[in-house]
């Protein structure tokens, strides 16, 4: 009972996590370009990598928080653009390989040791290089406070100003995509994301539509980078191939094409986890499985996890089956 | 363009400062004990140990804890030592300061224990100064020779990584062929061949090094088991799933689910550690300025067979005719009275069982395999088949030794740690191009 | 009157078609529209006294086969031009380069181009289009439907139309933020949307997804999207494969009513008879060349195309409008899917 109720707080807990509102605003970029426009980035990682990055070097560099984060969209942007121009006119297979790899050349270079003075190499850069300006920024005081089951310092790292600002840009974004992707720009990206020949056929630049959302999805990966890091520290390896599958699980699972879907997604894919390990530390004998197993354990689940709602449910928890169009040409 | 700049820099940078590195590569060395080849997944510790008169120190014992490593190793004949590390991060290297020979003693201004820092993908040397005396009078000596040629261009270096290349080149396109004909047949990007490759070389070491079996038998069986699991899965799951009309997008995504449940069953059995399937010193050859252990002689002639044999099958037989003929356009080849659900089942299983080969001879040559061995190799297989011409088999096996020499090469004027950056910025490029690829059609691109 | 003077017979053939018969009057468009080309010789390649479109030297070569091969063609300005060929002709393949959706092999290039004088050249209403990618060919009035419908299945009936209207300043990802910004222009499109729908009968369909259409639906529905941007010249590639004979009639009808509306019409056909009674002028293709063109019952008594024809329908009677059964026309439907689906496989 007492792990029961140790594993139903600890997925509460992350359910809120700032890191959990990291990958939900992952996959909100990731759905801009592959729920509704089509586009297959399979280096979603990279853009949260250079965003990471660009934001811990210039505070590092000691420049002001604010022109930090501008260069860490910047970088995503040009980023989205070297990605983009020889692979957008291309089959979609072709972006998936190439952002596939550049997000790996990316995080090979991060953790390279010749610029382990940039970037700290494969330890990365711990998060109290970078974090003081954010958390000087905090108006929460230095108290402690609960809120339902919930119990943080006010603004210490993982704290309610940590919390409270990464749960701010989700709903932001939600916002945002809510009202581009109900007007007629989101309209072309859906046109697209079903034929392309189409849309191009009645006048429409495809390819700059494209250009669009891909910068427009990596920039808000780039952010996801940002959040990611503030309450932890910077280590490339920790966004690489598997943060983007993350990132796609998550998605798929609350439902492309949604508003809520990704966050939702976000949430249940850190709950399942959390939970399948929960029951399995508790009801299976260690001497079957032990800790570690445990963990393994769920991560095998998620996989099976994202094969199942593919297969069986492509549209996720919140989809409409009807408007999915899950090919990508 | 950003990009390019980088690297330019970075080249530039490395190539000024290698003469201030400590990171070494085993230039030539004659009947070196050498036993670690860093790759993506191991990095290696290593370095040389010499007594004041120059002779090597033999049997001089160290102790390396760190990551999840608590090892002691005795430097070889050569007095050279080197431990493979599958965790990057801080080693603690502790010399037994009473295995050093009399009349020899730890330089006073070498640390120990030292601390260096492991990573993956690379070796990083650490030199510990034996000098003579009692004491450690003799402070004013210069750095061991030897160990500072690591990224120099030299021609000897060239044919050595030219040859690790051709080495590369040809298992990557043993596992590369067959994951473009999957996708020249189902128009499917297998994301779990990786885990393919993760599976032959793990079988291995649990037939040859678990269960004693003969490397050759244990071989063998390795890979009847591979192609096995790529029958069945094509039975139990593609075939359903093709039936059931589901997209290519889909499936795609279905298979990058099989890759995390696979890898994440590798770590539950085995655990992240690296295994090695043969736990004997490697036996290496000589070959003008080329060392390559026997072992990778050998697993390079099956290599060579093994593709020759299936661009035979592709081109003489029947159902390579007919391989083809799906790859080239399943309506029609239906259409002309081919089953195309069997070929496609023989394509998995080739695919699968080829990709198994692959894991094996890599596990034997890189010196052991881990849970993420095949991952690693994954993209590299994707930039094989995309710089080739996606889903054409021969360039599949042109790319593969594009991408093994690029990948090699560039350890002679970049770190470890940007030989696979190098290959995959190639196929960029390339893209750029020739986006069908060297070999593709124009047509195929859409 | 005029009409009898170009093609003789051709009422006769009207009221012996059944099914098919257009049961219209020659509209006062229609006749100045056949006027308009009276005095043309029926020689491939023939100048025409207004043309909208002029295709140069424009080759198409996939791998070792020639597809397209066109040394000069000219589609007079507000007629209704049937592009007419058996299969493989290289029609569709033809569309695409003129609308930008494919590039000739003989296109211009820097180096290693062909020679001057020899390169592809097309030109759309007095402007160069040679090398205009098919975005832009739209934009300049030239719109096209597609020979497998491209009914935008999973967005609504009305939401497909909307997205064929132009200047919506809501389709920049700046303004579309702010909804005040471009909802004006949305209720007028939208009302716009609507007309068309009523007039091609869809209008009960309008918040259906596309893809609940029935296939002639979905033809209707991409001729009516199209209308959106209101076009110069329409393209329709095949408006009439896989459609039930029923709806046959009334896209005919829809067909001639845009011309009479004062756009120009060039639509790709492979069976004559589907055409004979609307087009104002016939272009046939086969082996990728222009073999013959000119008034319809001309064509259809000329040699080459009778050639054309009969190596691909041996043993059918050209001039029977009996063929035209529904088995026929599913026959010829199947046919034309086959060619797409081995056309599309090769590009995918």
């Amino acid at each position: 009972m007492d792990q029961l109720l140790q594993t139903l707080n600890a997925i509460l807990n992350s359910a809120i996590s700032p890191q959990t509102a990291a990958l939900a605003i992952a996959a909100i970029g990731l759905n801009i370009h592959f729920g509704y426009t089509g586009l297959l980035n399979l280096g979603q990682a990279g853009f949260m990598l250079i965003g990471a990055y660009g934001f811990a070097i210039s505070i590092i560099g000691g420049l002001p928080i604010i022109l930090a984060i501008i260069i860490a969209l910047v970088a995503a942007l040009i980023f989205a653009l070297i990605l983009g121009i020889p692979t957008l006119k291309l089959r979609g297979d072709y972006l998936a390989i190439v952002t596939l790899s550049a997000a790996e050349i990316v995080r090979m270079i991060g953790r390279s040791s010749i610029l382990t003075d940039i970037t700290g190499g494969s330890n990365g850069l711990t998060g109290n290089q970078y974090r003081s300006p954010f958390t000087s920024l905090s108006f929460f005081g230095d108290g402690h406070i609960t809120v339902g089951p919930w119990s943080y310092d006010a603004t210490g790292s993982n704290g309610w100003w940590f919390i409270a600002t990464a749960w701010f840009v989700v709903g932001v974004l939600c916002l945002f995509v809510w009202a581009i992707m109900r007007s007629p720009w989101g309209r072309v990206l859906r046109g697209i994301r079903e034929d392309e020949d189409a849309v191009r056929s009645l006048g429409k630049n495809v390819y700059s539509y494209k250009m669009q959302a891909l910068i427009l999805g990596g920039v808000i990966g780039a952010v996801a980078g940002i959040v990611y890091i503030l309450p932890a520290s910077l280590q490339a390896d920790s966004m690489g191939r598997s943060m983007t599958y993350f990132i796609f699980t998550a998605l798929l699972l609350g439902g492309a094409a949604t508003v809520f879907g990704p966050v939702l997604g976000a949430i249940v894919f850190f709950a399942i986890r959390l939970f399948v390990q929960g029951i399995a530390g508790q009801f299976i004998p260690s001497s079957i499985m032990n800790g570690q197993q445990t963990e393994q354990f769920a991560w095998i689940i998620i996989g099976i996890t994202l094969m199942l709602v593919v297969i069986f449910r492509p549209q996720g928890i919140l989809g409409n089956k009807k408007e999915l169009s899950f090919d990508v040409k | 363009m950003i990009m390019l700049v980088m690297v330019a820099i970075v080249t530039m940078v490395t190539l000024g400062s290698s003469s201030a590195r400590a990171d070494t590569t085993p230039g030539p060395v004659g009947t070196a004990a050498t036993t670690c080849a860093s790759d993506a997944t191991t990095g290696c510790l290593q370095g040389t140990i010499k007594l004041p008169n120059g002779d090597p120190a033999v049997g001089i014992k160290l102790e390396i804890k760190g990551g999840d490593l608590d090892t002691t190793i005795a430097t070889g004949d050569d007095g050279k030592w080197s431990q493979a590390i599958t965790v990057a991060g801080p080693y603690t290297i502790t010399v037994d300061t009473s295995s050093i020979p009399d009349g020899a003693v730890l330089d006073s201004a070498t640390k120990n224990p030292a601390t260096v820092t492991g990573a993956l993908n690379k070796n990083v040397g650490y030199v510990f100064k034996v000098v003579g005396g009692t004491t450690a009078a003799d402070g004013t000596t210069t750095q061991t020779p030897g160990t500072d040629t690591g990224t120099g261009i030299t021609f000897d270096r060239f044919l050595q990584q030219f040859a690790s290349g051709i080495r590369l080149g040809l298992l990557l396109a043993l596992a590369a062929v067959g994951l473009s004909l999957i996708f020249g047949t189902t128009g499917l990007s297998n994301f779990a061949h990786g885990e393919q490759v993760t599976l032959g070389g793990l079988l291995a070491y649990l037939f040859a090094n678990v269960l004693g079996l003969n490397l050759i038998l244990a071989a063998v069986i390795s890979v009847v088991i591979c192609a096995a699991t790529g029958y069945f899965q094509d039975a139990l799951i593609w075939k359903p799933l093709r039936r059931r009309g589901l997209g290519t997008t889909q499936l795609m995504i279905v298979t990058i689910g099989l890759s995390i449940a696979l890898q994440y069953s590798y770590q539950y059995f085995l655990g992240a550690s690296t295994v090695r399937i043969d736990r004997a010193n490697p036996v290496t050859v000589d070959l003008g300025p080329i060392t390559l252990s026997a072992q990778s002689l050998i697993s390079m002639g099956i290599a060579v067979i093994v593709i020759a044999l299936v661009g035979w099958v592709l081109v003489k037989t029947r159902v390579g005719r007919a391989t083809r003929a799906v790859s080239d356009n399943p309506a029609l080849a239906a259409a002309s009275g081919i089953d195309v659900d069997r070929i496609i089942r023989l394509v998995w299983t080739s695919a699968t069982a080829l990709a198994g080969l692959s894991g094996v001879l890599l596990g034997l040559v890189l010196n052991g395999v881990n849970w993420q061995t095949g991952l690693q190799l994954l993209l590299l297989m994707f930039a094989a088949i995309t710089l080739g011409g996606l889903g054409t088999a021969f360039g599949a096996l042109a790319g593969a030794m594009i991408i093994g020499l690029v990948v090699e090469l560039t350890n002679l004027v970049l770190p470890g740690d940007f030989k696979y950056a190098t290959a995959l910025l190639i196929l960029i490029l390339v893209l750029l191009v020739r986006p069908q690829g060297i070999f593709g059609r124009r047509e195929r691109i859409g | 009157m005029s009409s009898d003077m170009i093609a003789p017979g051709a009422d006769d053939d009207t009221t012996r078609a059944g099914t098919t018969t257009l049961s219209h009057g020659m509209t006062a468009a229609g006749a100045a529209a056949k006027a308009s080309v009276a005095g043309v010789a029926a020689v491939p390649g023939v100048s025409k006294p207004d043309p909208i479109l002029t295709v140069d030297h424009v080759i198409r070569r996939f791998g070792g086969m020639t597809a397209v091969d066109v040394g000069h063609l000219e589609v007079q300005r507000g007629i209704i031009t049937a592009l007419i060929g058996p299969n493989g002709a290289g029609k569709t393949t033809f569309f695409n380069l003129i609308t930008g959706f494919d590039k000739p092999s003989s296109a211009p290039r820097l180096i290693g181009g062909p020679k001057a004088g020899e390169a592809a050249k097309s030109t759309f209403n007095g402007r160069d289009v040679g090398n205009t990618g098919a975005t832009k060919v739209a934009k300049m009035g030239m719109v096209r439907t597609f020979q497998l419908t491209k009914a935008l299945s999973k967005l609504t009936v009305i939401e497909n139309m909307r997205l064929g209207a132009k200047d919506q300043p809501g389709e920049n990802l700046f303004v579309s933020v702010l909804k005040p910004l471009w909802v004006k222009r949305e209720l007028e499109i939208t009302a716009k949307a609507e007309e068309l729908l009523a007039r091609f009968k869809l209008l009960d369909k309008k918040d259906d997804m596309a893809g609940s259409l029935s296939g002639g639906q979905k033809k209707l529905l991409e001729m009516a999207r199209a209308l959106m941007s209101d076009p110069v010249m329409i393209m329709l590639d095949e408006p009439m494969a896989g459609v039930n004979p029923a709806l046959t009639q009334s896209l005919l009808g829809h067909i001639q009513s845009l011309r009479d509306e004062g756009m120009t019409v060039l639509f790709v056909e492979h069976d004559m008879n589907m055409v004979r009674h609307i087009s104002d002028w016939v272009v046939v293709m086969a082996e990728g060349k222009v073999v013959a063109e000119g008034p319809a019952s001309t064509v259809m008594n000329d040699p080459a195309v009778i050639d054309a024809y009969l190596g691909a329908h041996h043993n059918t009677d050209l001039g029977d409008d009996s063929l035209l059964t529904d088995e026929v026309a599913e026959e010829l439907a199947a046919e034309v899917q086959n060619e797409a689906l081995t056309e599309g496989e090769t590009k995918a």
